[in-house]
């Protein structure tokens, strides 16, 4: 076997032969785009964790569709959106109303969601049906999938692009963007609420390639490492999606050759490139034992 | 501008503000001053609206967009990535909106705003990078920028070195001289005794609201510590607004 075949056997040859490795590919690198800077996001508001949250309270409208319609994608996803988008806003209202801050009456949501989800999977569904959703399988994604992601990493990248400003400046000074609120007479949470959407559409579509807990990994994990690499946020998004495509082409390769599932091993290629970060970028930890020279000025 | 009527805030029946009653003139320099907890940053926060009154009411003539207030610095994350000129931008916000174009016009606005604050040459830094006292002047930029009517600064020189607040304090007397209506929260008695003609001295109550040589006398400053001191968790509930017409 000459060299130039081996490396088509292990880096194309799987995706050249296999429809549902192409389809695996391509849903990941559209998830890979649309989520990842959602997760930069996250990191800058401190709410590294919401996504963590955010998908368990996706789970019971996900339950509720499964109940209803069997394993049918449509169902379950529109339900998880459904229940995602409810928890936030249920959340967003009790915040604004009470003087519990979002996160706590987020946690409080959540976790309710988490315990009817959970109760109402265990009374229909067998086990293993549980694990699918939970965990999902890129392997396992079929045209209708692969439309509903494609679908959703369009609708949330130029979501993201088009009011960007808005939620720039909802990030980084809240309390400016309710000052000139009020002045407007415009509602400063309607902002975030339609940024927890894009969060939750996103988790949505994730489970069906790689499972819900798993979606949070490809939004969190590279968006992490982002920040260690650049001071300025545009920077820090595109390499946020970068770092989150590259994981998932080498986490859908290793998982074929490897015959490891497709989810865990694509969120395992974001921990290394994690782990990379950490030490190599400018951020990490290399560079501040490195005793470099400083400059005069 | 700004007429304050029996205005009474509370957070958990407790009143931050008690019948407050008084007038910003239009152009006035106030600075309002009072112990720790005396309400000074919820008059500033009642009068954007950012929190409602209890009891009675604020009325603000201007254009409500062109009210321009700076909270303290605490509630901004610094480490966040946002470069220099990017952030004084943001004062175009209310004007702009979420989707309005910032053509040449807006960044020149934007870079002799940075001058005006001494920043130039720091336009393409994180604001990470830059101390707190650079950073304020970051925010005192994007004031400028924003070009207000009304502008309202909550503690805007607190931790800041004796160098930045009087060039900060030189642009306020610049908004001044230009007819804009300054209210700010300050610490310092010599500081508004030396720059501000207005001063309203607040201990939850209002204890005087004049001319900065009327209100700042030992008399009055005394009756603010004391005021201060009686906060009360089994205090009776207060029937001021029963009593009849006039009486608050």
């Amino acid at each position: 076997m000459n060299e130039t075949s081996s490396v088509w056997d292990l880096l194309i040859g799987p995706f050249a032969e296999f429809a549902f490795m192409r389809r695996a590919l391509v849903s990941t690198l559209a998830l890979a785009v649309s989520a990842a800077p959602l997760g930069v996001f996250l990191t800058l508001r401190r709410m590294s964790l919401l996504g963590d949250a955010l998908t368990h309270a996706v789970l019971p409208g996900v339950a509720l569709g499964f109940m209803l319609f069997g394993l049918s994608l449509p169902a379950m996803a529109l339900g998880g959106v459904v229940s995602g988008l409810l928890v936030a806003a249920i959340a967003g209202v009790v915040s604004r109303a009470t003087a519990l801050k979002e996160d706590a009456s987020l946690a409080a949501m959540y976790l309710l969601a988490l315990a009817v989800g959970v109760t109402m999977i265990s009374r229909q569904g067998s086990q293993l049906d549980l694990l699918h959703i939970l965990f999902g399988s890129a392997l396992g994604v079929d045209e209708q999938g692969l439309l509903l992601v494609a679908g959703v990493a369009s609708v949330s990248v130029l979501t993201l692009a088009v009011f960007y400003r808005g939620f720039v400046l909802e990030t980084f000074d809240p309390s400016f963007l309710a000052a000139a609120a009020v002045s407007k007479g415009s509602r400063p949470w309607v902002w975030q609420q339609l940024f927890l959407m894009l969060v939750v559409i996103n988790l949505v579509a994730g489970f069906q390639t790689l499972g819900t807990l798993m979606a949070v990994g490809l939004m969190m994990l590279p968006a992490v490492s982002a920040r260690l690499w650049h001071e300025s946020l545009p920077a820090q998004l595109f390499n946020a999606s970068v770092q989150a495509a590259i994981a998932g082409v080498a986490g859908l390769l290793l998982s074929y050759h490897l015959d490891t599932p497709s989810g865990p091993t694509i969120i395992g290629c974001a921990g290394v490139l994690y782990l990379l970060s950490l030490l190599v970028s400018p951020g990490g930890w290399l560079p501040q034992i490195l005793k470099r020279p400083h400059r005069v000025a | 501008m700004i007429t304050v009527d029996n205005l009474t805030v509370s957070y958990r029946q407790h009143p931050a503000l008690h019948h407050i009653s008084g007038r910003f003139a239009p152009g006035s320099l106030t600075a309002v001053i009072g112990p720790n907890g005396s309400g000074k940053s919820t008059l500033l926060k009642s009068i954007m609206g950012l929190v409602k009154p209890s009891g009675g009411r604020i009325q603000v003539q201007a254009a409500r967009q062109r009210i321009a207030f700076l909270p303290q610095l605490s509630e901004i994350d610094r480490s966040f990535p946002m470069l220099v000129q990017d952030a004084v931008l943001l004062g175009a916000w209310g004007a702009l909106g979420a989707f309005g174009g910032v053509d040449s016009a807006w960044l020149a606005r934007a870079q002799a705003a940075i001058q005006a604050v001494g920043l130039q040459g720091f336009e393409a830094r994180p604001v990470g990078t830059l101390s707190s006292g650079q950073f304020q002047r970051v925010l005192f930029a994007r004031l400028i920028v924003q070009d207000a009517d009304l502008v309202l600064l909550d503690e805007p020189f607190a931790a800041l070195d004796s160098r930045t607040t009087e060039s900060l304090l030189t642009l306020i007397h610049q908004w001044h001289a230009q007819g804009r209506t300054v209210v700010a929260v300050l610490h310092d008695d010599a500081q508004v005794q030396a720059h501000f003609e207005h001063t309203v001295l607040l201990a939850r109550e209002l204890v005087a609201w004049g001319p900065t040589v009327q209100v700042l006398t030992e008399a009055h400053l005394q009756r603010a510590r004391l005021l201060a001191e009686a906060w009360d968790d089994q205090a009776e509930l207060c029937h001021a607004d029963e009593l009849p017409t006039g009486a608050a």
